[in-house]
């Protein structure tokens, strides 16, 4: 099948297109150089935004975690709610959505790629299945691997080597894409309910500190080729004065850069940029990261961006969740996963007038207008964390319009208010800018080659939005531009229309990427490897591993790695 | 201008109906042809009103008034977020009755499903038989309990009544069941008859008052004293020696617990620590 996109401004930033009146054609679901008009279907997108489908570097839509937040939140489903049609699936919720409502979601907002950042390797048969059932988007899913015992054993050996082999075998095994770490060295503690409260603080009984495990695996992501840097949840987060961690966690990994390529992703920066000594003395850390990261190219950041509304925090962090619980009072769940991780899940609103909560909001803004370079930082609720997904649109909104920063910096806390460095910036990203931090920086992180452009070759994933640049005058009207965002004209995935003015046209399965990552010398499966097993995991070797047929649409990405 | 409607089922239902419509603000400015096109869930299939219910309409003086005549335990929502206006139903109803009110009056000459009164914030419902679990208490997961209002209960009640109850009055003059005032905040509940045990788990402030026999109290229950009158509202009095316990201590709750000292000669033993 062949499609047309003619006259849009295209938004193109990695072939540097920059609202250019082009034609975009498709064929087979890749873009070509041309297609033949008279028999190719044709879009008429004159007067409207032609991007590369949105790409979402960070959101939790997927696994055990996300099952468990929606089996909690029963009244999270209450009200939201969709009813099936002729070419849908119904589905409920709100800041948990349903797997299928998930994937309409994203498809009507002109998403086409998502990335869930934490699976706990043992729950990967669980990931995965649902991430088969979350139609309209391509997906991968980052295995959380900063606690896992192996990795804690060979790093404090030393064994770099060793440890590469073990997670090239992990990343292959559980069908991964990238290496997440979280809170290093702090989930290991927690399951002998202590943290760690600085990078440089030791691991119990396995004697390394956040520092070796951070150094370590960046040195195993560069020494297997991984596409992604490793995704890292600092220490310390969500505390006050844990901007010096996150600093710290940016600096261990300066050396280790190469041709100014990225070595490491700070993931929902936002939560880790608080100043002050205690919640009554909280300021935003932003500009002094932002200065850090403005002067190192080692380095890309998501916001993390809050919204203020009723959402559902989920995170592999259980000490934090635990500490989000005293904050709260509210019901909750935590869990220590065997030798691997911990989470936990809070449900939690964010409210306006709360001072914490307004200076959070502020933090996120502010990370986003300070960095210089919309290639180092990405547009992110951190879903359903600090916000659902579905608020996307009011970011974009917030981000290109300093009239809409001020509606909104009006109603918060007056005292958040006058800290808030905000009124005292006056950048307005442009529609170029926001192309970058919400597809083509998100997808040039992720080392994805055919994701994120509308070059020759690349997948026919399009969004279309109905908005005109050279008419609408974008930092005034912010209410046309989260209208515009938030139900795209179009919504081209692979080649195929999926979704036309928020109403979903086609139900189309999206790929699983995954990492074959092959080392000349690859771990073997010995009887040492299983008695391993029995005795660390509850699961015995043979049910561990996540075979490729278990995949519905399975999207092997090989990589050749240098151990 | 404002008027009577009569609503007669049609035949005995056996599938649940969803009709959140019959409720005096959906009616008001309607007249009966639209009544009965308005559409309601039977099982799975959408329904006009008309279809299930014989509507008759009659002239009245000061507010809309709803009567229904006949069984509809089967009949969910009535009278779910009206605000104004009078509802009666002379028989059986079923689950959800007036959710989220905020006004007016529901009267009920029969028994009622469960969470009855759920979610409201204002009005009142008065039951004249039997109502099941969860009297006004709310959705499943949600901490946001009755804001305000009144349930009246002439009959018994199931077991969590007034759970996560924030503001208002729930009156029982029957015998209520396990976990009465369960996390509730504030308000009151005055149970007159029995209540099962476990009473005001988990709560953090409020108080509920137990005119009859009461097994055994949590021990996470401190007694405090012995009072010989409770106000259970504006000019009503409960008017005989009751325990005070304060409670409950899991929780560092602030919250009351009333039990009568004459009709509970087992928690004697607890006077020993006044």
């Amino acid at each position: 099948m062949e499609l047309l996109v003619k006259n849009g401004f295209v938004y193109d930033p990695i072939n540097y297109v920059n609202g250019e009146r082009m034609d975009i054609a498709i064929r087979d679901g890749k873009i070509v150089e041309r297609v033949n008009e008279n028999s190719a279907r044709i879009i008429d997108a004159f007067g409207m935004v032609v991007m590369p489908g949105g790409v979402d570097i960070h959101c939790h839509i997927a696994g055990s975690e996300v099952n468990t937040g929606r089996l909690l939140r029963p009244e999270d489903h209450f009200r939201d709610f969709e009813r099936k049609t002729s070419r849908t699936r119904s589905g409920v919720g709100r800041s948990i959505p349903s797997t299928f409502t998930t994937g309409y979601r994203y498809a009507r907002m002109g998403y086409t790629t998502i990335m869930n950042p934490s699976m706990p390797p043992l729950e990967a048969k669980h990931t995965h299945e649902e991430l088969n059932d979350t139609p309209m988007v391509d997906k991968a899913t980052y295995p959380l691997l900063g606690d896992w015992w192996f990795v804690l054993e060979y790093l404090k050996d030393g064994k770099i080597e060793e440890c590469a082999r073990y997670v090239a075998w992990m990343m292959t095994t559980t069908k991964g894409y990238a290496i997440k770490v979280v809170n290093p060295g702090g989930l290991e503690a927690w399951g002998s309910g202590r943290n760690v409260s600085s990078i440089d603080d030791q691991v119990p009984y396995f004697g390394v500190t956040p520092r070796e495990i951070l150094r370590g695996l960046c040195k195993v992501n560069k020494l297997l080729n991984l596409p992604h840097t490793i995704h890292v949840h600092t220490n310390n987060l969500g505390k006050p004065g844990n901007y010096l961690t996150a600093l710290d966690t940016m600096k261990c990994v300066e050396d280790l850069a190469s041709e100014g390529r990225p070595a490491i992703h700070i993931t929902h920066c936002q939560f880790c940029a608080f100043k002050g000594s205690d919640w009554r003395s909280l300021r935003s850390g932003a500009e002094e990261i932002a200065k850090y990261v403005n002067n190192h190219s080692h380095v890309t950041l998501d916001m993390g961006q809050v919204i203020f509304t009723d959402t559902t925090t989920m995170t592999a962090d259980g000490p934090f969740q635990y500490t989000l619980y005293g904050l709260t009072g509210n019901k909750w769940v935590n869990h220590d996963v065997e030798t691997e991780t911990s989470s936990g899940i809070v449900p939690f609103r964010y409210r306006r007038k709360s001072y914490v909560h307004a200076i959070q909001w502020s933090i996120g803004l502010e990370l986003a207008l300070l960095v210089k370079d919309s290639w180092k930082i990405f547009m992110t609720t951190d879903h359903p964390n600090a916000g659902p997904f579905t608020f996307y649109p009011r970011i974009i909104a917030w981000l290109m319009s300093r009239k809409a920063r001020e509606a909104t910096l009006k109603k918060i806390n007056p005292r958040a208010r006058n800290r808030s460095l905000l009124s005292s910036i006056d950048r307005e990203l442009d529609p170029y800018e926001i192309a970058v931090v919400t597809r083509a920086g998100q997808a040039k992180a992720l080392g994805l080659r055919n994701k994120g452009h509308l070059g020759v070759g690349a997948d026919a994933d399009v969004a279309i939005y109905d908005i005109n640049p050279e008419t609408t005058d974008l930092s005034k009207k912010y209410k046309i531009l989260r209208r515009a965002f938030k139900s795209a004209a179009y919504t081209i995935k692979h080649g195929k229309i999926v979704a036309k003015n928020g109403e979903i046209l086609k139900h189309v399965e999206g790929a699983t990427m995954w990492l074959d990552v092959q080392v000349s010398d690859p771990v073997e499966i010995t009887e040492e490897m299983k008695r391993r097993f029995r005795e660390y995991w509850t699961v015995e070797y043979e049910n561990y591993p996540v075979t490729e047929n278990y995949l519905e649409v399975s999207h092997p990405i090989t990589v050749k790695a240098d151990v | 201008m404002s008027k009577m409607i009569n609503l007669y089922p049609l035949k005995k239902f056996s599938f649940p109906i969803i009709a959140e419509c019959i409720s005096p603000d959906v009616f008001q400015s309607k007249n009966r042809e639209e009544i009965e096109t308005l559409k309601i869930w039977e099982g799975n299939k959408q329904k006009k009103l008309g279809e299930l219910f014989k509507v008759e309409e009659t002239k009245k003086e000061q507010e809309t008034t709803i009567i229904v005549y006949g069984d509809v335990s089967k009949v969910r929502k009535i009278g779910a977020y009206m605000t104004r206006g009078e509802l009666t139903i002379n028989g059986d109803v079923g689950m959800h009755l007036g959710e989220e009110m905020e006004g007016g009056k529901i009267t009920v000459h029969g028994n009622v499903g469960g969470w009855a009164g759920t979610m409201m914030k204002d009005g009142t419902i008065e039951i004249h038989g039997n109502a099941s679990h969860y009297l006004g208490a709310p959705y499943r997961g949600t901490g946001r309990g009755m804001r305000g209002g009144k349930i009246v209960v002439y009959g018994n009640v199931g077991n969590e009544a007034g759970a996560y109850m924030r503001k208002g009055l729930i009156k029982i003059y029957g015998s209520a069941g396990q976990f009465a005032g369960l996390r509730m905040h504030k308000g009151t509940i005055y149970v007159q008859k029995d209540c099962e045990e476990r009473v005001g788990a988990c709560m953090t402030g409020g108080k509920i008052i137990v005119g009859g026999f009461l097994e055994s109290v949590l021990p996470t229950f401190t007694i405090e004293s012995i009072k010989k009158k409770v106000k259970i509202e504006e000019n009503e009095v409960a008017e005989e020696p009751f325990y005070r316990f304060l409670g409950d201590l899991t929780e560092n709750g602030k919250g009351k617990l009333y039990v009568s000292k004459e009709k509970n000669p087992q928690l004697s033993s607890y006077e020993k620590f006044l």
